[in-house]
């Protein structure tokens, strides 16, 4: 009975927006985002998706558009890349601190200057302290039920859910991918129904200025001030883990498809050398750790599939074993060196794991990332680590730097 | 006007005791808007003197539903609060975006143009108190040409003031109005008509402001009185196209001539280092502006 169709990224996570049935959407093309917002419109032109489509004039104010249709009880959906994102940044934070279930995807593209349209994830990683959840998937599969459990949990913890993937690798590369039913979809996500919407029958001022301490309100009662809300947030962040953990798991059990909840892992039980990364890159290094095993190297990969809240506790666990570890991404924090490699070392500090790190940096503005490419780097890795140099390293993979 | 001053809803939904400085062209205007739209009404506020006039955290003087959002996006906010009531089936409720002149002419102008062009169903009303009055009186887009502000402290604003009903009218929405808090009746049945129609609808408020404009904080009626009686603001709207004087600048129209722009300059002390030449560029702007308006009306 199922409905298998060759699609791309775009088409799955559009099919999921379809799904998640949204009251609204809004959205502002930018490549590889573009096609996603174009089929959307075909679905609502057609009265296949009953949703008001709001075709804004700027991205800064399609996440506007979302915010106030979520603040009046809607669901809502978005879509960007790229300098696109960037251009809603300060919308970002204001999403994130009004606690709104946002759901959006981030279609990863390198961001200007120079100019790339091609596949890097610098655009999501630039705004992880945005106060959204981060997911990043590795097919499209992945992108099409991510999108149904992204609403899942933004409606549950009253967080914004960000899913990334990455642009033209997935966005615009055709696989099989297998449609839900409707009714499946309604058991797992029913309709949104919002603790607070903002309406005539309770005249509210939402979102004043807030005083740095804590305020009385008419009635004497001491409320929040600025520092209890952002405590509220990073604590739903904490909470989020176990809602992220049970979407993926409930969806499993009714779809059968289990992407893992905060990480996946790959032939990590007996692996002295794993690999780590986020997306597609990730999905590649499954393909460089059985290379590597054909070698007589015992390789697995671990999946960063939420980089927010950051699976401190699964990471911790995974890597117990490894004896070195690659992490291959594709940003940069500049003047310092890949975010995920920085997070990954920082859950490490304090534990048993104290096995060298290196850090590759590839695959920016879409560069080509090659499995052998991969292999070589996690081989070089090994072998380094295996003659008795512990020094952690970042190397720019597959780049002139000379 | 006591004859019809009567008609005006005698509910109050904005208290004394807000945070708005004393003698505040926007509390009084905002007051009357209130009183037109009443209830079923949600306001679009983006950071500025309403802002805090709205009050802080947990108290408000304020009984409507309120919606802060970001400087650039109170019309898209608008818009997003229409689809989703939308969306929801709630299609009786108007949505009010109310910005300062830097949330309307400067930084507003990009989200408040798409929706415009998209004929969004809400009222976007601009509080024009000519400068950024929430940070202390800078320079904006809408501060009028020889004016001193904390940002043009000396030679005082080189620049005429943009022309941004011609903005507006250029998206051929279905209604266009100007209004006073000097002429509070006028404003009233402009906002009652406003709440009508179906559409884009934009409405300038000439928004008298005691600290940045330099004047008595007693004359913020007779300041809004003089800036119509000058001609330098003028009383209309624009319906479907179509131009007509109201209030105070119709019977001007009718039957009266202009008070001179120097009375209206000379009370108030953003104006105390304009030049003559200055002057006389103002005023010859404010009687080419006004020979178009008894142009258009008699067509």
């Amino acid at each position: 009975m199922s409905d298998v169709r060759i699609i791309t990224g775009n088409e799955a996570a559009a099919l999921a927006v379809r799904l998640a049935e949204p009251g609204v959407i809004a959205a502002y093309p930018i490549t590889p985002q573009t096609k996603l917002a174009e089929v959307l419109s075909e679905y609502v032109e057609k009265g296949e998706l009953k949703a008001e489509y709001v075709r804004v004039e700027s991205e800064h104010s399609s996440l506007t558009v979302c915010i106030s249709a979520s603040t009046v009880g809607a669901r809502v959906f978005t879509a960007t890349s790229s300098n696109g994102l960037l251009y809603m940044h300060e919308q970002l934070h204001w999403a994130a601190g009004s606690r709104l279930p946002v759901v959006m995807c981030c279609v990863n593209r390198g961001v200007g200057a120079p100019w790339s349209i091609f596949n890097d994830q610098q655009d999501s990683f630039s705004q992880r302290d945005t106060g959204w959840i981060q997911i990043y998937c590795r097919d499209n599969q992945e992108i099409l039920d991510t999108v149904l459990q992204a609403y899942r949990i933004a409606e549950e913890v009253y967080l914004p859910v960000m899913v990334c993937y990455d642009g033209f690798v997935l966005s615009h590369t055709m696989m099989p991918v297998d449609i839900p039913n409707a009714g499946m979809v309604k058991q797992f996500l029913p309709p949104y129904r919002p603790h607070t919407a903002l309406s005539p029958e309770e005249p509210v001022t939402v979102n004043p200025v807030f005083f740095p301490s804590r305020r009385e309100n008419a009635d004497g009662v001491l409320c929040d001030g600025y520092m209890e809300m952002r405590y509220k947030m990073q604590d739903a962040f904490e909470r989020s883990r176990a809602i992220i953990t049970t979407a993926s798991d409930e969806w499993a059990k009714l779809s059968g498809r289990d992407h893992g909840g905060m990480i996946w892992e790959y032939l990590t039980e007996d692996a002295d050398l794993l690999l780590t990364g986020m997306g597609s890159i990730a999905t590649e290094a499954t393909l460089a750790a059985d290379a590597l095993r054909a070698e007589g190297i015992r390789a697995g990969v671990v999946g960063i599939r939420s980089f927010r809240p950051f699976p401190k506790q699964e990471l911790a666990a995974a890597f117990t074993r490894a004896r070195a570890i690659v992490v291959f991404e594709k940003c940069i924090s500049y003047g310092y060196e890949g975010g995920v490699c920085s997070d990954l070392k920082a859950v490490l500090y304090g534990t048993d794991i104290r096995v060298p790190i290196h850090n590759y940096i590839a695959g920016l503005g879409g560069r080509d990332v090659k499995t052998r490419e991969l292999v070589e780097a996690a081989r070089n890795t090994f072998e380094t680590v295996g003659a008795g140099d512990a020094e952690h390293k970042t190397i720019w993979l597959n780049c002139h730097t000379g | 006007m006591h004859e019809t001053i009567f008609k005006i809803n005698e509910k109050e939904y904005i208290l004394p005791g807000n945070r708005a400085c004393q003698g505040c062209g926007l509390s009084l205007a905002y007051r009357y808007i209130l009183k037109a739209l009443r209830e079923n009404t949600i306001v679009g506020i983006p950071p500025s003197c309403l802002c805090v006039l709205h009050g802080l955290y947990p108290t408000t003087s304020v009984i409507v539903p309120a919606l802060n959002t970001t400087f650039a996006g109170n019309a898209a906010s608008a818009s997003g609060m229409v689809a989703g009531l939308r969306a929801l089936n709630k299609t009786d409720i108007t949505v009010l975006a109310l910005s300062g002149d830097g949330g309307t002419y400067d930084i507003g102008i990009q989200s408040l143009s798409g929706a415009a062009e998209r004929n969004t169903d809400f009222i976007f009303a601009c509080y024009d108190n000519e400068a950024y009055m929430n940070t202390g009186t800078q320079r904006s887009g809408a501060t009028p040409l020889g004016a001193l502000t904390t940002t043009t402290p000396i030679l005082t604003k080189q620049d005429p003031k943009k022309d941004f009903l011609k903005i507006m009218e250029a998206h051929h929405i279905p209604y266009l109005a100007t209004v006073s808090p000097a002429y509070p009746v006028d404003l009233y049945d402009k906002f009652v008509k406003a709440k009508k129609i179906r559409g884009t609808r934009y409405i300038q408020i000439d928004t008298p402001c005691p600290p940045g404009w330099g004047y008595p904080t007693a004359d913020t009626v007779k300041i809004g009185k003089l800036a119509v009686e000058t001609g330098l603001f003028i009383l209309f709207e624009i319906e479907d196209g179509r131009f007509r004087f109201t209030g105070r600048s119709k019977t001007m129209a009718e039957r009266g001539k202009l008070v001179p722009l120097v009375n209206y300059v000379e009370r108030q002390g953003r104006f105390k280092k304009m030049s003559i030449e200055q002057l006389g560029t103002l005023q010859a702007s404010v009687n080419s502006r006004w020979e178009e308006c008894l142009k258009r009306a008699e067509g």
